[in-house]
């Protein structure tokens, strides 16, 4: 601020006062709704009674939740633990289908052949246009409770049971060792991501050709087979069995889980879809005809040039869909499967505290949207071009 | 020795050249270009076939539409009392109406060129004419071929409004839905308590993304604001409504907001609350799509209207905001077609819109246990199906009007 003179700048017309003012202003606007707000709702709870604690989370919750091993005498903070148990296996189980179905699609929507391409855009063109709740609630009302009891269901390849019980998929039984297995199985893993690094470090050192995922698969696969050997056949699989009335041995995917799996998987393999096709179209066609002109063919050009440079674009949409499966998973409400959501509906139908229950919903999911989104900002990072 | 080039006759005109592929080669070129593509076109080609075979059996042939026939009025207008559906008549011409006026007004030259209103209009005629086709009485189709002649005559008038009355024009379309929406309450027993279907659904998303709109607007300014008790106000909001699912936060509306009012007031009615909980959501998305948009305007703008003189205001209003808006119009109008699609969700508060109605319908004593869910969600679908389609080519529409990605 020039000083002209004697006169300074009256202190209305200072920069720093107005500033200063309005965020004055502002805050204590904001502390006033604050203040209002909560004390209507202290007084609102106060008049109905109701505690405003936590004490709610170690009372017994007197309901249970079908196909898990929590009974009606533990704790709501137990319930609230295994709906975000449930949420989380869906989740997972549903991004890496949904990945895997979405990235076929989203090629397949590429494709030279004319068929392919208009198959893959009617897929795309009608689940993207349609709400996920009528999708999930399609699958589960439509399809999956429509399937044959158990009695007269088919079974597919001696190996998987659909029936309007649940679909059962064969998995593995322990026949000895198998957490040993399972702890040599994760230090395959472990080997072959050191196998992938040094491989890495061997070609910028040296030059010779890296061939990471041989490399890293022949790693994975020796060790595996070899912890195998050495523990004496610690696992076998397990094929689904039908015996009377029930099914046993495999995995039983019950009628609202598989329901809501194959929802979510459907709706979000089609945005994933148009995410994928954008992404490569967006990778400039120079790219592809300098591929061309060098002699490249046509898988290697996609494998080597077009897609790594469209896998850069791709992933802040494609962490985006993953958050939005995350939180689709709460439609579940709408079929009856018990995670997060439909526990604290129905926890609060047992009289615990709506407003504190309601906090503790939105802590937990708050902190999965926070984890995946940390997660793909690492990955992100890592892609990017250095400046 | 020749001719002047100006006497000379002219030389006769060559045909035109054909343009595209032969049917042959576009069978070599797409279908058949090799043995993998051969294999993967009758692979492809059977399935497809079964897909459509059996598609089409089922909606003609096997479905029992009667399920959907008899509730028509249900999927469409809800509970709405019967004898005041006259009202719903009136305000749905009076909306008609002066969409037509306005699409007459734009419509430049061009007088009624069927093919151009066919490509434009055919989902919103595919749907009237479905709905046509499930009336059991023929009071419904007559309204509708009324309401089609009553749009293609607005039409015309509103290509005799004159041109410098044409900027008012918009505000007419408000006015006229507004009207529209008064002409509906106005009755006895036709509160917003009463609505359902369809007609709650579109109220619910018009509602919603003209209230979302300027609310995202103010939040991303606000985001980007250089005061920092504003700025953290505003990416506490956003970060807030974004990492919770709609179902929580429409769950957190329809109970929670009569704690937050003082005690002995009454809470508004839970369509009003769904409609705070679908605005407060969507307006931290459209905060975080619109901040991208006013990440892209080129700081040369902002720097060259203070140089003008522009207060921050002016600048932000005049120059900052219509470049930003005008480049996220895609992602804007994806984030409405969500909320669109999104109002299914108020079914998980037990208010009755067009999915809740479809899950309904099949629990009425006529039709319990026979497993007419397909029939009813598909019509369901189906009607959310033409919205999103119309809402996205509509969109397409307004890009390449306004140049955006090439300006």
């Amino acid at each position: 601020m020039l000083e002209h003179g004697g006169s300074r700048t009256p202190l209305w017309r200072r920069p720093f006062v107005r500033r200063a003012l309005i965020q004055v202003l502002f805050l204590g606007a904001l502390f006033a709704v604050y203040w209002w707000l909560a004390g209507n709702l202290i007084s609102n709870l106060r008049r109905s009674q109701l505690t405003t604690d936590f004490r709610f989370l170690s009372q017994p919750a007197g309901f249970a939740i079908p196909n898990s091993d929590f009974s009606s005498t533990q704790s709501i903070g137990r319930a609230i633990l295994v709906g975000a148990r449930n949420t989380i296996s869906v989740s997972v189980v549903g991004i890496v289908l949904a990945t895997f179905v979405g990235v076929l699609v989203g090629i397949a929507r590429l494709s030279q052949n004319w068929l392919v391409r208009r198959a893959a855009g009617a897929y795309v063109e009608s689940l993207r246009n349609v709400p996920v709740l009528v999708v999930i609630i399609f699958f589960y009302s439509a399809v999956v409770l429509q399937l044959p009891p158990l009695a007269r269901a088919k079974q597919w390849l001696g190996a998987v049971i659909v029936s309007n019980g649940g679909i059962a998929v064969p998995s593995l039984r322990d026949a000895g060792a198998s957490t040993a297995f399972g702890w040599a199985v994760v230090g395959a893993v472990v080997a072959a991501i050191a196998v992938w690094i040094w491989r890495g470090r061997v070609f910028d050192r040296t030059g010779t050709p890296a061939v990471r995922p041989r490399w890293s698969v022949g790693a994975f696969v020796a060790i595996t087979a070899g912890a195998y050997v050495v523990l004496g056949f610690p696992v076998e699989p397990s094929l689904p069995e039908r015996q009377g009335p029930r099914i046993l041995g495999g995995i039983v995917l019950n009628t609202e889980y598989a329901a809501l799996l194959f929802g979510l998987v459907a709706y979000t393999a089609s945005h994933i879809a148009e995410i994928v096709r954008g992404s490569i179209q967006a990778v400039s066609v120079g790219q592809s005809e300098a591929a061309l002109a060098l002699g490249l063919s046509n898988a290697q050009r996609m494998r080597l040039v077009v897609l790594p440079q469209a896998f850069r674009v791709m992933i802040p949409p494609l962490a985006n869909q993953y958050l939005n499966l995350t939180k689709n998973s709460s439609l579940a409400i709408a079929i009856g499967f018990p995670e997060l959501t439909r526990i604290v509906r129905i926890a609060i139908g047992q009289s615990a505290p709506a407003p504190q229950a309601i906090l503790v919903m939105m802590a937990i999911y708050l902190s999965f949207s926070l984890a995946i989104a940390a997660a793909t900002n690492v990955v992100n990072r890592r892609l990017q071009v250095a400046r | 020795m020749t001719l002047p080039v100006a006497e000379q006759e002219p030389l006769p005109p060559t045909p035109p050249e054909v343009r595209g592929l032969t049917p042959g080669a576009w069978v070599r070129t797409n279908l058949v270009y090799s043995p993998a593509g051969v294999a993967m076109t009758v692979v492809f080609g059977a399935f497809a076939a079964w897909v459509l075979f059996k598609l089409v059996r089922f909606v003609f042939v096997s479905a029992h539409w009667e399920i959907v026939r008899r509730n028509l009025a249900l999927f469409m207008t809800g509970r709405f009392p019967r004898e005041q559906q006259w009202r719903l008549w009136i305000a749905f011409a009076l909306v008609v109406i002066v969409i037509a006026v306005r699409a007459g007004t734009r419509s430049g030259t061009r007088a009624l060129e069927p093919r151009a209103l066919a490509r434009r209009w055919w989902p919103v005629a595919l749907f009237a004419v479905v709905v046509a086709s499930l009336a059991r009485t023929l009071l419904p189709v007559l309204g509708i071929a009324g309401l089609a002649a009553l749009a293609l005559g607005a039409r015309a008038a509103g290509r005799l409004v004159p041109v410098r009355a044409r900027r008012w024009v918009p505000l007419l379309v408000a006015a006229g839905v507004v009207a529209g929406f008064e002409v509906i309450v106005s009755g006895s027993d036709t509160g917003l308590d009463r609505w359902g279907g369809l007609m709650l659904t579109l109220y619910l998303a018009v509602g919603g993304i003209a209230i979302s709109f300027p609310l995202g607007v103010l939040l991303a300014l606000g985001r980007r604001s250089t005061l920092p008790a504003v700025r953290a106000a505003s990416v506490a909001y956003i970060e807030l409504f974004r990492g919770v699912p709609l179902v929580t936060v429409l769950f957190m509306a329809s109970l929670l907001i009569g704690f937050f009012l003082p005690p002995r007031s009454e809470p508004p009615d839970i369509v009003t609350r769904a409609l705070i909980g679908l605005v407060m959501f969507t307006a931290a998305y459209i905060a975080e799509i619109v901040r991208g948009g006013l990440q892209a305007v080129p700081r040369g703008q902002v720097e060259a209207a203070h140089a003008l003189g522009l207060s921050n205001t002016r600048t932000i209003v005049f120059i900052v905001l219509p470049q930003a808006l005008r480049s996220v119009i895609p992602a804007t109008v994806g984030q409405f077609i969500s909320l669109f699609k999104d109002t299914s969700l108020v079914a998980t508060i037990s208010l009755f819109e067009l999915l809740n109605v479809a899950q309904t319908v099949t629990k009425q004593p006529d039709f319990l246990g026979q497993g007419l869910h397909a029939e009813t969600l598909l019509f369901a679908a189906f009607v959310y199906w033409v919205g999103a389609y119309w809402m996205s080519r509509a969109s397409q529409r307004l890009e390449s009007r306004l140049g955006v990605g090439n300006r």
